[in-house]
Order: C-alpha cells, then sequence, then structure tokens
C-alpha cells in the first residue's frame, strides 16, 4: 500500500514541471571574494546554466602602463594580484629583462624565488582561510590568518611591506636580504610546516569539509585543458605540468621540488594539491637560502639597466599561485611600454565557471567556486 | 502622551505617520521634553553603537586582504565589537576598500540606500580616497566622496590593519559626536 | 616528414618543419628557441593552422590571444601551449585597418573565448564565429574602444 502511492505520487511529479529561475550571486555576495557576479539558472536545487560577469575592477591597467615609464610600472604590478604581490612584479621585471636581453644576477635569481615562494604560501594561506568561513569553519579562518602573518612579518623583513612590496627591480631586486630576513626565514618554514598539520587535520577530520567538498565541480582532464583552466585547479585533474618544472625561469631549474597531480578532478583534490603545494615551497625556501648564503654576502644583486628599451617584442610567463601568467611586451625603443599585456590565470579559469558548476546543487557553488581561488584585481585588470 | 488622541496609531499609512510622529515632535520640542531626553539617551545610543559597529563584508581591492587580516589574530579588531556582516540591512557602515570603477558605481549607490540609518562611510586606501595610482584612468571614479558622503578617510596604499583600526577608533569619536547632537526619534 | 600524423612532443625544429610543409606560404616560421616557436601566420590560414597545431602537434592549451593596435594595421598574437614539453608557439597575424575581422579560435579552444571577447571589446577586433561577442569589462554604454592609439587619456601625448 505504502509502496504503491509513492509510485503514484512519483508518477504526478514527473508530470509536473517547476519554473527555472535566475538567482544572481553578486557582486556583493558572501561566497564572492572580491567582485564579481555569477548567474545562475536554478531548477529547484540544481544549477542547470550559470553565466559568470566580470568587469567590476577594470581600470585599464595595460593602457595606463602605456602612460607610464617602465620603472614606474612595478608598483603598478604589485597591484595586479595583491594576494600573491611578488609573483606579477616579479614576471613584469622577466619580461623587461628579456626584451633588453640581460640576465640578472645570480643572487637575484635566488632571492626571487624565495620571495615568490612566500607569496605562494601567503597566497594559499589566504585561499584556505577563505574556504574555512565558506564552508562554515571560522577556526580554520583564524588559524590560516595566524600563520599567514608570520610570512608578512618576513616581508617586512625582506623588504618593509606586507602586501604591495615592490621589491623587483628591472635588473634584480631592491636590496639585500636583510639579516633579521635571514635569521628568521627558517624559523618561519619550520614552524609553519608543523603548524600547517594542525590545520589540515582541523579540515580532513571534519566530515562538513570533506563532504562537500568530494565529488563536486567534476571535470574530465580534456575538459579541463581545453577550457583553459591553469595552476593548482589543473593539476587537481591530472594534468602534469608546472612552469617553473617544464619550463623552468630564474633558478629553478636548479631546485629539487615535487609537482603534486591529482586525478580525481573534484574540489578535493585541488585542495589536496594546493596544501601539498604549500609543503613544497617550503622545501624550495629552505633550498634557496641555502645557495643564496653559498653565494656570500657581498655578491651583486642588481645590475644597472637602461631606461629605454629598444623595439622589439617580448614573452615570458611563470606559475602563479592561481595559475600561468603571462606577460607580453611591445617596446618601441622609447621609455615607455608601446603595449602590455598581461594573461591573468583567473580571467580564463572563472570563464569556466558554467562547465564547473553546471549539474550540482546552488550550496555546492561556494565550495566549488573557492577552489578557483578568485582574485579579482588581475581578473579585471 | 495618551494614545487615544492617535486612533490609527496601530496601522496608519505613511502619510498619516508622518504627521503623526511631526506633530508629536513639535509637541515634545515645545514642551523641551526633547532636549532633556537626548541627553539622557544620547550616551546609551552612543555607546551601544560605537562598540558594535557592523561593516559590510564586502572586499573590493588590495585593502580588503588587510581589513581580513585586521579581524585576524594578530589585530583582532573584534574586540572594539567590530563584525563584518553579509547584509546591508545588518550593517551601519559602508567600508569601501578598493578602486570604483563605473561599472560598480550604481551598485555601491544602492548598498549605501540600502544600509539603515544612522549610517557612516569609511574609505580605505588611496583608491577610495583620490583614484590613487589609477588616476588617468578611463574607467575608475577618483575618489568614493565623488559619489558618497565619506565619513571617515584611512591613508595608506594599501592601509595597515593598524590604522584601519585606528580609523575606526576615530568613527567611534564622531559616533559620539552624532548621538550628543541629539537624535532621538528622527529616523 | 608526415604532416598528418600525430606528434606529442614535438621539436622546436619538428613544429618548423611541419608548419613550412604543411602550410607553405601562409606560414613563416621567424624564429626559435629553447620550448618557443615564432611565426608570422596570414590572416585567412589562421584557424586552418591553429586546428594543426592543436589536432596534429598537440598543443591542447591556448594562452592568451592578444591584440596590438599598431597604428598602421591591428595585430592579434596568439600564444599557444603544449603540456607534454612546456613548448609555446607564438602565432602572429596581421589584420588590416579597413577589414577588422579574423576567425574565431574559440570552437578549438574554449579558453580562447574569454581573450577573444576582451580583444573585441577594447580594440574592435572582430572574431568571426565567435558564440557571444558581447561587452565583458566594460560597462555597457561604451562606445569607444579605449585601447586604441586614437584613445589618449589624460596627460598621454
Amino acid at each position: 500500500m505504502m509502496e504503491r502511492d509513492l509510485m503514484d505520487i512519483r508518477a504526478e511529479t514527473d508530470e509536473l514541471t517547476t519554473d527555472k529561475m535566475w538567482v544572481i550571486m553578486g557582486p556583493q555576495h558572501p561566497f564572492s571574494h572580491g567582485l564579481w557576479t555569477l548567474k545562475v539558472e536554478l531548477d529547484g536545487e540544481i544549477i542547470t546554466d550559470a553565466e559568470p560577469i566580470v568587469g567590476y575592477l577594470h581600470r585599464g591597467w595595460e593602457k595606463e602602463c602605456e602612460n607610464r615609464p617602465y620603472a614606474k610600472i612595478v608598483p603598478m604590478a604589485d597591484r595586479l594580484c595583491y594576494a600573491a604581490s611578488m609573483t606579477y612584479s616579479h614576471l613584469y621585471c622577466m619580461t623587461v629583462e628579456k626584451a633588453l636581453d640581460i640576465e640578472v644576477p645570480e643572487k637575484a635569481q635566488y632571492i626571487r624565488v624565495v620571495s615568490d615562494e612566500i607569496c605562494r604560501i601567503s597566497s594559499h594561506l589566504m585561499w584556505l582561510a577563505a574556504v574555512g568561513t565558506d564552508l562554515g569553519n571560522f577556526t580554520v579562518f583564524l588559524w590560516c590568518m595566524r600563520e599567514r602573518e608570520y610570512w608578512m612579518d618576513l616581508f617586512v623583513r625582506l623588504c618593509g611591506a606586507r602586501m604591495t612590496t615592490n621589491y623587483p627591480r628591472i635588473g634584480g631586486v631592491r636590496n639585500d636580504i636583510t639579516d633579521l630576513f635571514d635569521r628568521d626565514v627558517d624559523r618561519c618554514t619550520e614552524h609553519f610546516e608543523k603548524s600547517l598539520w594542525d590545520i589540515i587535520t582541523l579540515i580532513d577530520d571534519s566530515s562538513i569539509f570533506v563532504s562537500r567538498m568530494k565529488g563536486t565541480g567534476i571535470l574530465t582532464r580534456e575538459q579541463c585543458v581545453n577550457l583553459g583552466i591553469t595552476g593548482p585547479a589543473m593539476r587537481g585533474n591530472g594534468v602534469d605540468f608546472d612552469i617553473r618544472r617544464d619550463d623552468p625561469y630564474e633558478t629553478y631549474g636548479k631546485i629539487d621540488f615535487e609537482v603534486p597531480v591529482m586525478n580525481d578532478g573534484d574540489s578535493y583534490s585541488r585542495y589536496m594539491v594546493r596544501v601539498e603545494e604549500l609543503f613544497q615551497s617550503c622545501r624550495i625556501i629552505k633550498q634557496a637560502m641555502q645557495k643564496i648564503r653559498a653565494i656570500g654576502k657581498n655578491a651583486p644583486y642588481r645590475l644597472k639597466v637602461p631606461t629605454n628599451v629598444p623595439a622589439c617584442t617580448a614573452m615570458c610567463r611563470l606559475e602563479d599561485p592561481r595559475g600561468e601568467s603571462l606577460m607580453y611586451l611591445v617596446a618601441d625603443g622609447s621609455g615607455k611600454p608601446y603595449r602590455l599585456k598581461v594573461r591573468s590565470p583567473i580571467f580564463t579559469n572563472v570563464s569556466a565557471s558554467k562547465p564547473l558548476v553546471v549539474g550540482s546543487r546552488i550550496a555546492d557553488v561556494p565550495a566549488i567556486m573557492a577552489m578557483i581561488d578568485m582574485c579579482l584585481g588581475e581578473t579585471d585588470r | 502622551m495618551d494614545m487615544s488622541l492617535y486612533p490609527h496609531a496601530v496601522a496608519m499609512s505613511a502619510e498619516e505617520f508622518t504627521t503623526w510622529s511631526s506633530a508629536m515632535i513639535n509637541d515634545l520640542l515645545s514642551a523641551g521634553t526633547k532636549k532633556t531626553v537626548d541627553k539622557l539617551t544620547g550616551p546609551i545610543w552612543s555607546w551601544a553603537m560605537k562598540n558594535s559597529m557592523h561593516p559590510l563584508h564586502w572586499g573590493l581591492a588590495c585593502c580588503a586582504l588587510e581589513m581580513a587580516a585586521a579581524s585576524a589574530p594578530r589585530f583582532d579588531a573584534e574586540r572594539y565589537g567590530m563584525i563584518y556582516r553579509s547584509s546591508p540591512r545588518q550593517t551601519d557602515i559602508l567600508l569601501v576598500n578598493g578602486w570604483i570603477s563605473k561599472k560598480i558605481r550604481p551598485e555601491i549607490r544602492r548598498l549605501y540606500e540600502q544600509i539603515p540609518n544612522p549610517k557612516w562611510v569609511v574609505a580605505m586606501g588611496e583608491c577610495a580616497i583620490s583614484g590613487g595610482p589609477w588616476y588617468d584612468s578611463y574607467n575608475t571614479v577618483q575618489g568614493l566622496d565623488q559619489i558618497l558622503p565619506v565619513d571617515v578617510y584611512i591613508p595608506g596604499c594599501p592601509a595597515r590593519p593598524d590604522a584601519m583600526i585606528d580609523g575606526f577608533m576615530l568613527l567611534q569619536k564622531k559616533i559620539d559626536d552624532y548621538f550628543a547632537r541629539g537624535v532621538f526619534l528622527e529616523d | 616528414m608526415d604532416t598528418n600524423a600525430v606528434y606529442q612532443k614535438p621539436s622546436e625544429d619538428e613544429i618548423k618543419t611541419l608548419l613550412s610543409e604543411k602550410f607553405g606560404d601562409s606560414v613563416q616560421v621567424t624564429k626559435t628557441e629553447t620550448r618557443r616557436v615564432y611565426a608570422i601566420v596570414k590572416r585567412e590560414s589562421i584557424h586552418k593552422v591553429c586546428e594543426y597545431i592543436h589536432d596534429n602537434l598537440t598543443f591542447e592549451h591556448i594562452s592568451t590571444v592578444i591584440g596590438v593596435d599598431m597604428v598602421s594595421n591591428m595585430r592579434v598574437v596568439y600564444h599557444i601551449n603544449n603540456y607534454f614539453n612546456g613548448c609555446v608557439i607564438e602565432l602572429t597575424v596581421d589584420v588590416p585597418n579597413e577589414d577588422l575581422h579574423i576567425a574565431s579560435i574559440s570552437d578549438i579552444w574554449v579558453g580562447g573565448n574569454w581573450h577573444e571577447r576582451e580583444t573585441w571589446e577594447l580594440f574592435g577586433i572582430f572574431f568571426d564565429g565567435h558564440p557571444k561577442l558581447e561587452r565583458l569589462l566594460t560597462p555597457d554604454t561604451y562606445e569607444f574602444y579605449p585601447f586604441r592609439k586614437s584613445y589618449k587619456m589624460r596627460g598621454q601625448e
């Protein structure tokens, strides 16, 4: 009797149709870290269509660069991706150096590697903190931010600024590493490797986190590659590619580290890749600091470079915490760039949000989109 | 006050309410009661409001990370009662911490209108103060005060968390002044 | 070399010979470096070249579609990636000012979709066959192409 009733109800509901509804999440929404909008079409709880809207932070960065001398673009590049500010100013300096055809001193290269990895760690920690608040665990936020402060302090020791460091220069870095930085970097790394385990245990032992991340936002390898997703989100989909290892820049070729790759292609594997990257970054920092100490204190760390760049084009790319960043410079022989283009990883990653969220429930959207690690400054430029 | 004078006090239209409340305020003003009530209750309002400042949880750009760092263990802005709320209806402070593009301009205005009175606006960082490094851009508004009345400016690029907390302590003074002026039955 | 075979990890020289054998005049490889190939492509054959690079040379990922205003003409630059050996092909295409149209490659690599939209809205280069050529970054009310050299910003001579 009971069973037949249920069958009847099911037969009736099959004929019922639901109205589809567009829900606009953003630009001010707790799930969007930054200003962007995700329009989703809902059939009940299930997402049937999605459209991301960006551009709320567009300020014409590339056009403004055409109005500035080369040296003045370094602090502007810091403000492209503020969670990992050094990577973009580093990339910009690398691109101009390539156009000038100069090689920076080895010491400067190692210092850049160290500060890039510190950026990666602080950016990933910021991301993990955001994941914590998104998925409903405030302790993760507090612990990650506490750890992040130590890395911010290291930046203060290195160059005096917390976030937008303005530290790389065309032809090297602004100053040599300070004694305090030299002293604290190892302490910080060792402390972090221990305390990271606390955070991981907190997340992996919590069924809330794991059940919301496992099996959501699944893409196949082919989809992921074709959509242009890069970075940890891509390596969680089984693509074994990391510019640091496969197209080495600076001195990454001389450093021994592993590239974590997971094959599941869901949010959880993207999370695992990022956490493993944190450990690898610590490993890189330790090795690079040994090399810096071996080079010695009086080695040069900056070259004198001309203010004008000869007419040419130059392309450079590096592994951002979020994916592949690329800069393309067209120089015309004057003191200002003719055209400077930034390829931001998030710009392409967020364009793939439709295949990521379609088919999942609306409650899973924060868990899926958090794995993209939004940073709107570089997306909108 | 005799409520029987106002038989529609339970349910009245907006027009009726305005007549009713202005008549009531006039009564109180002429009797000097409002001044007394303001003097007595002002400190209570201001104590309550300045110790539970609820800014809008709205991260725009670089300063948003410092805003997050300010509420994290090292700086701990929550000891000043600062709790970020995600809905503008639950907040009283609009904290703008980034450059304002022409595309976001109407949304900022709308968020401001959605916040219930009394409300305050804080411009954090150079971009919100004056356009900052993007002074010649075709797509940014050169300063938040071109579209909203700003109460506190927090300079810095980005402003350090300490600076942000300092700015909010200035805002507390401003809240004090506001309630000392007497606002009973105005909003 | 067999131009129809599928190569997973083509070296720089292989790419150079393959491209010039297959397409003759319309592709001109100007320079090769370690893991970099630079080529100039004629506008008419860009879609065919991209299809070949994607299908036969296994370049699975497109990094960017870049617009450059060279005043005398427009230029579109593609950076295409191989995930197996880290090689990048840079294709440069010149588009004349009178006819700002070029074939869209977003059907080959979906990742190029937004880059083309951006290039269209900032430079006014039309990508034929693009599924959705709408404004992305700037407000809908904009009626100028801000990245063109003819648009001057404050303080720009």
